[in-house]
């Protein structure tokens, strides 16, 4: 686990190619390493650094800025419990204990299998499916502990396939074929944002 | 800034406490409030970079029309009309609130803290903050304090995240290497793991530091600032002469600051002029005179030391006596040995550089230009030298801000890339020795269509462009690329480039700190001082000398090739390591080996003063006063901080002590009146004095900053009397509000009248004063053919080095990077080696076994090295006379 892979650095240099900044790719980047990795490593941050032309400083400044990259090894499955307002009062601390007992975990540990992180999370904007979690960043909704145990032994059994593992973005790979790229036009230099015309131009 | 500065036309009026106050356009509000006087605290704002308003210390309550309102006053421009309230009772809560809020976590470690006592934090607190803390929570806790590189300490604990490091780092030295990491309440300035904060700047950020979060490792725990004594001098750690602070206790240097002047540095420092604080006290520093005894050297008493140098002198006969060195000198050091050397020897065998500078015709005769000049928004620059950054750091802040935010275009010729590259808009690495060619097609009249020293046609075509579009002169920094290429192959580009554009300026790039005023002191074969030659010269100095060389001496290679045929009796060292420094290494052997008597004058023992056989002791860098001259000939003072280790002496006293003993008077006995005969024999430097110095914080120009020659003053005077009779005809007709112009120039009138006279007197006795020297056209350099089998040699120098300041200081002496053969990527495949396998590097000289690296900033079919490391004597490779350094590099395999 180390530096982007050849595959994932040629995706880098095509994702880096659709803004006129390569700086501007640096977010999407740290997604691509992250879905390598399962976590940022500090290998990747030093190769995007040098891939954007900015220094591993700042990547890492930039990167740590945010909850949802993790820079060290995560399980396969994150599992976020919120334990906010709505979800405290209708059992949410009583599901964290219980996540904790079922997985023999605090939060913010691994399971020694490496498949489950739980974490206790602030708000996740789903008040009225209180409580809830989240698996991946998928919700799951009024959960009681007997489900909480069955999701657990289903993503254990790998009979779930729909939740795919900690860091991947989507199933799909977003593609911009080089004619169809907003071009690297800095904004200085364009009067009209380019993405106007081609979309008068789809509609039309 | 000075007031005067505010022009009333774009001025803007605002309101600051009830009084009127004229701001610039533009002006932020925290500066023209400190013009005009009211101080509003502040931690993240710093008069040298962009304002973010991250601190909030500096609101205060702004009216612009809408009610007042608390406003960051570092964030807001003045405007017309603004009412500003800094002492009001809501401006004062919100001071005390965000000192509180700054506080929350601060350690309140001030006992053991450096800052502690210059600390704007605590200052600003008791002057503006709560008396007591409402804190009765744990506070945030860090491992302190975590070293962020070689020379400066993290205290996370302390830090208030004004943003001031950061912002130096990304913006002013361009090494982005500390950053702000994690968010909110975890928010803390760190580098990434194992990535040091290892810049040039560092030290800088230690200084603009409002807190004691960063320190210098180099003065930790050393002293307290109610402890210190402080005296303003120039730093000596390189030529571009940066005006800083001496602090000094117990009679002991403990550490230098950068000093804010306008002209040169801003400020700022770099690491090495700021941590060459610690070679003052260096272990080792000579505190008495040594003689060679059987034994080896060993301690002598000083009338012996000066009487056998007196007596080796005294024997030899003058063309058998040489000098080398002086650049450590002060001016009046420099002049001192000037006139004992040419005056009283009579030897003319001077040089002050070591093979390793420019011809003096070069750095004192050719249009000259200032740093600000150079830097001046929209004007086109050329890095015709050294890496600027390696060699003149400061001055590659100057540039890098100029390029940055003043719209400067620059253009870069170096056989390899340099710190500065990524800034130039063209950089063409020519082959060594064929600048000359590629500065003729760059000057040509069309553009070309082949390539030329290796560089492509169209790079060329594009600089070219970029020259011929220049806005005014070309202002060329110029310097030795590298040093395994003849000084020939510099001037020849610098002639081309002057014949094509006559306008074009230059600023000399000479690394040494004083070299300049050496130079200007005559320290150079065929000068005398005041930048004239020994031609021109003789009369005027044969009246005021007891004598004046006959004819034009050796320059150093000259010196160490007549040392080896035996040539010379006594050799001089000034504080000069020729074995370590001219870049033939043989060729400083065989020149030390065959001199009879060296006499080394030197604070520290080197290389070649260890083969000395009487070595003086001379006080160094801020142990005796003076002045000294950067490399746009700016003279400035230098201070006496504390007194020289036991009885060494500064080099005036050792000039003129032997000459005493020689039966001469040098005429002097202290720095003051050696500056007052500088001032009135130096051509060049006629009416510099203690006085006009004194009133000049930021060092005069010479010659620009001194009076004007007599005869052109007695024309301007003679035109001012017209005007100003055409001044009162005007004033009769003028309405009153104009009458005070021209009653000043009428009591001006007046006051030539009484002085006309005696100016006249003294402008007769200066009919004679000879001009100055002027820059020589160089001929047409033709490098041999290319051989597609060798490699060129490219030879350059790095900040830290094996030199005496840095490895006289127990924090940079590790510094020195080291050096290996490095070669083009494509090369480094063509040669089939890995990293770091040892290659065998041949040169007509002799034969190396290096370690090779691939580097993409050296062009195909050239080899780079770095002079002056500890692990490789890459000069033994050169061969002075050569044009450039061919060398074969094979593998060991």
């Amino acid at each position: 686990m180390a530096r982007l892979s050849a595959e994932n650095t040629e995706i880098a240099l095509e994702i880096i190619g659709r803004y006129p900044r390569s700086k501007s790719a640096l977010i999407p980047l740290l997604h691509l390493a992250q879905e390598q990795d399962g976590y940022v490593t500090d290998e990747a941050m030093a190769h995007i650094a040098d891939l954007v032309g900015v220094s591993a400083a700042e990547v890492l400044g930039t990167a740590s800025f945010y909850e949802m990259f993790k820079f060290e090894p995560v399980g396969r499955y994150m599992v976020n419990i919120c334990t906010n307002i709505s979800c405290q009062l209708m059992g949410g601390e009583e599901l964290l204990e219980h996540a904790e007992h079922t997985l023999g975990i605090r939060p913010g540990q691994t399971t020694d299998d490496g498949l489950f992180t739980i974490e206790d999370v602030e708000c996740i904007a789903a008040c009225t499916e209180a409580p809830c979690l989240q698996v991946n960043y998928r919700y799951f909704h009024k959960i009681t502990n007997g489900e909480f145990d069955q999701l657990i032994a289903e993503l254990r059994s790998g009979s779930r396939t729909d939740i795919p593992a900690h860091g991947t973005l989507a199933k799909v790979r977003q593609r911009i074929p080089a004619d169809r790229r907003a071009g690297v036009i800095t904004p200085e230099d364009t009067a009209h944002p380019v993405w106007l015309a081609s979309s008068q131009e789809a509609q039309s | 800034m000075p007031e005067s500065e505010a022009p009333a036309v774009d001025g803007v009026v605002v309101e600051i406490n009830g009084l009127e106050v004229i701001a610039r356009k533009g002006e932020l509000l925290i500066d023209a409030a400190e013009r005009a006087g009211t101080y509003i605290p502040r931690f993240c704002y710093h008069e040298r970079m962009k304002p973010v308003g991250m601190c909030r210390m500096c609101l205060v309550e702004v009216d612009s029309g809408r009610g007042p309102a608390l406003q960051p006053s570092c964030m807001i421009e003045c405007t017309p009309g603004m009412k500003v309230e800094t002492e009001s009772e809501i401006t004062k809560k919100a001071q005390d609130g965000v000192l509180e809020f700054l506080l929350l976590n601060h350690p309140l470690d001030c006992p053991v803290c450096d800052k502690g006592g210059e600390c704007p934090l605590q200052d600003q607190t008791m002057a503006y903050g709560p008396g007591e803390s409402r804190m009765v929570e744990e506070k945030r806790h860090k491992e302190k304090p975590i070293p962020i590189s070689e020379l400066v300490l993290l205290d996370r604990e302390r830090c208030i995240l004004c943003d001031r490091c950061t912002r130096f780092a990304k913006d002013v030295a361009g090494d982005p290497l500390i950053h702000f990491i994690h968010r909110g309440n975890n928010t803390e300035v760190n580098t990434f793991p194992d990535e040091p904060f290892a810049s040039y700047f560092s030290g800088n950020t230690v200084q603009i530091c409002p807190v004691g979060a960063l320190t210098a490792s180099p003065y930790r725990f050393k002293a307290r600032p109610w402890d210190l004594e402080t005296t303003e001098s120039t730093c000596q750690g390189c030529s571009v002469g940066c005006r800083i602070s001496i602090d000094s206790s117990r009679d002991q240097v403990q550490r230098y600051s950068g000093v804010d002047i306008d002209p040169v540095n801003w400020g700022w420092l770099c690491d090495k002029g700021r941590f060459s604080s610690e070679t003052v006290n260096a272990e080792g520093r000579l505190s008495e005179p040594l003689m060679r005894t059987a034994a080896g050297l060993a301690p002598a008493r000083w009338s012996d030391a000066l009487s056998a140098a007196a007596a080796a002198l005294a024997a030899a006969s003058p063309t058998s006596i040489a000098v080398i060195g002086g650049a450590r000198l002060t001016n009046e050091d420099a002049y001192a040995w000037a006139k004992l050397a040419k005056g009283v020897l009579g030897t003319d065998n001077v040089d002050a550089q070591l093979a390793d500078g420019l011809p003096v015709d070069a750095v004192l005769g050719l249009p000259c230009t200032t740093i600000d000049e150079l830097c001046a928004p929209g004007g086109t620059v050329l890095l015709l030298g050294p890496d600027p950054k390696e060699e003149l750091p400061v001055l590659f802040l100057r540039l890098r801000h100029a390029v940055e935010n003043d719209r400067v275009t620059l253009l870069e010729i170096s056989p390899r890339a340099t710190g500065i590259s990524s800034l130039a808009r063209a950089s063409l690495q020519p082959r060594p020795g064929e600048t000359g060619e590629l500065m003729r097609a760059l000057t040509a009249s069309s553009d070309t269509d082949r390539e030329i020293a290796g560089v492509s046609a169209d790079r060329i075509n594009a600089a070219r462009a970029l020259l011929a579009a220049a806005n005014g002169p070309v202002k060329v920094v110029l310097g030795r690329a590298s040093l395994s290429e003849s000084v020939s192959v510099t001037l020849d580009a610098a002639t081309v480039l002057l014949g094509a554009r006559p306008d074009t300026v230059f600023l000399p790039a000479l690394r040494r700190a004083n070299i300049h005023g050496a130079l200007d002191m005559g320290l150079a074969p065929g000068m005398l001082p005041g930048r004239v030659t020994l031609d021109a010269g003789r009369n005027w100095f044969a009246e005021c000398w007891p004598t004046v060389p006959a004819a034009p001496g050796l320059d150093t290679i000259g010196i160490l090739e007549a040392a080896a045929a035996g040539n010379i009796d006594v050799l001089v060292l000034l504080g000069a390591d020729p074995l370590a420094d001219v870049p033939d290494a043989e060729l400083a052997e065989r020149g030390l080996a065959g001199a009879r008597t060296i006499i080394s004058v030197d604070t520290l023992l080197n290389a070649s003063s260890l083969r000395a056989d009487i070595v003086l002791a001379a006080a160094g860098f801020a142990e005796k006063a003076g002045t000294t001259t950067n490399l746009e000939g700016r003279v400035s003072a230098l201070s006496q901080r504390v007194t020289p280790p036991g009885t060494a002496r500064a080099d005036w006293v050792l000039a003129s002590e032997l000459a005493t003993r020689l039966g001469a008077d040098l005429g002097f006995t202290t720095p003051n009146e050696i500056l007052a005969e500088i001032g009135s024999v130096a051509p060049s430097h006629l009416g510099l004095s203690l006085d006009l110095l004194a009133g000049a914080p930021d060092g005069l120009l010479v010659p620009a900053d001194l009076p004007e020659p007599i005869e052109e003053l007695l024309e301007e005077l003679a035109e001012e009397l017209v005007d100003q009779t055409a001044a009162d005809v005007s004033t009769d007709a003028a309405s009153d509000g104009e009458t005070a112009e021209g009653a000043e120039s009428g009591e001006g009138g007046e006051e030539v009248d009484s002085t006309v006279l005696a100016e006249i007197e003294l402008a007769e006795s200066a009919a004679a004063q000879p001009s100055t020297v002027t820059f020589i056209p160089a001929a047409v350099v033709s490098a041999p053919p290319v051989d597609s089998y060798s490699f060129r040699l490219v030879a350059t120098r790095k900040l830290y080095d094996q030199g005496t300041i840095v490895q006289s200081g127990n924090h940079l002496a590790g510094l020195a990077p080291g050096t290996s053969v490095r070669v083009s990527p494509y090369d480094f495949d063509r040669l089939g080696v890995a990293p770091g396998d040892t290659v065998s590097v041949r040169s007509p000289r002799t034969t190396l076994m290096m370690p090779i690296h691939a580097d993409s900033g050296v062009s195909r079919g050239t080899a780079a090295v770095v002079l002056n490391q500890a692990d490789y004597r890459v000069s033994e490779l050169m061969n002075i006379a050569d044009v450039v350094t061919e060398l074969r590099i094979e593998t060991t395999k």
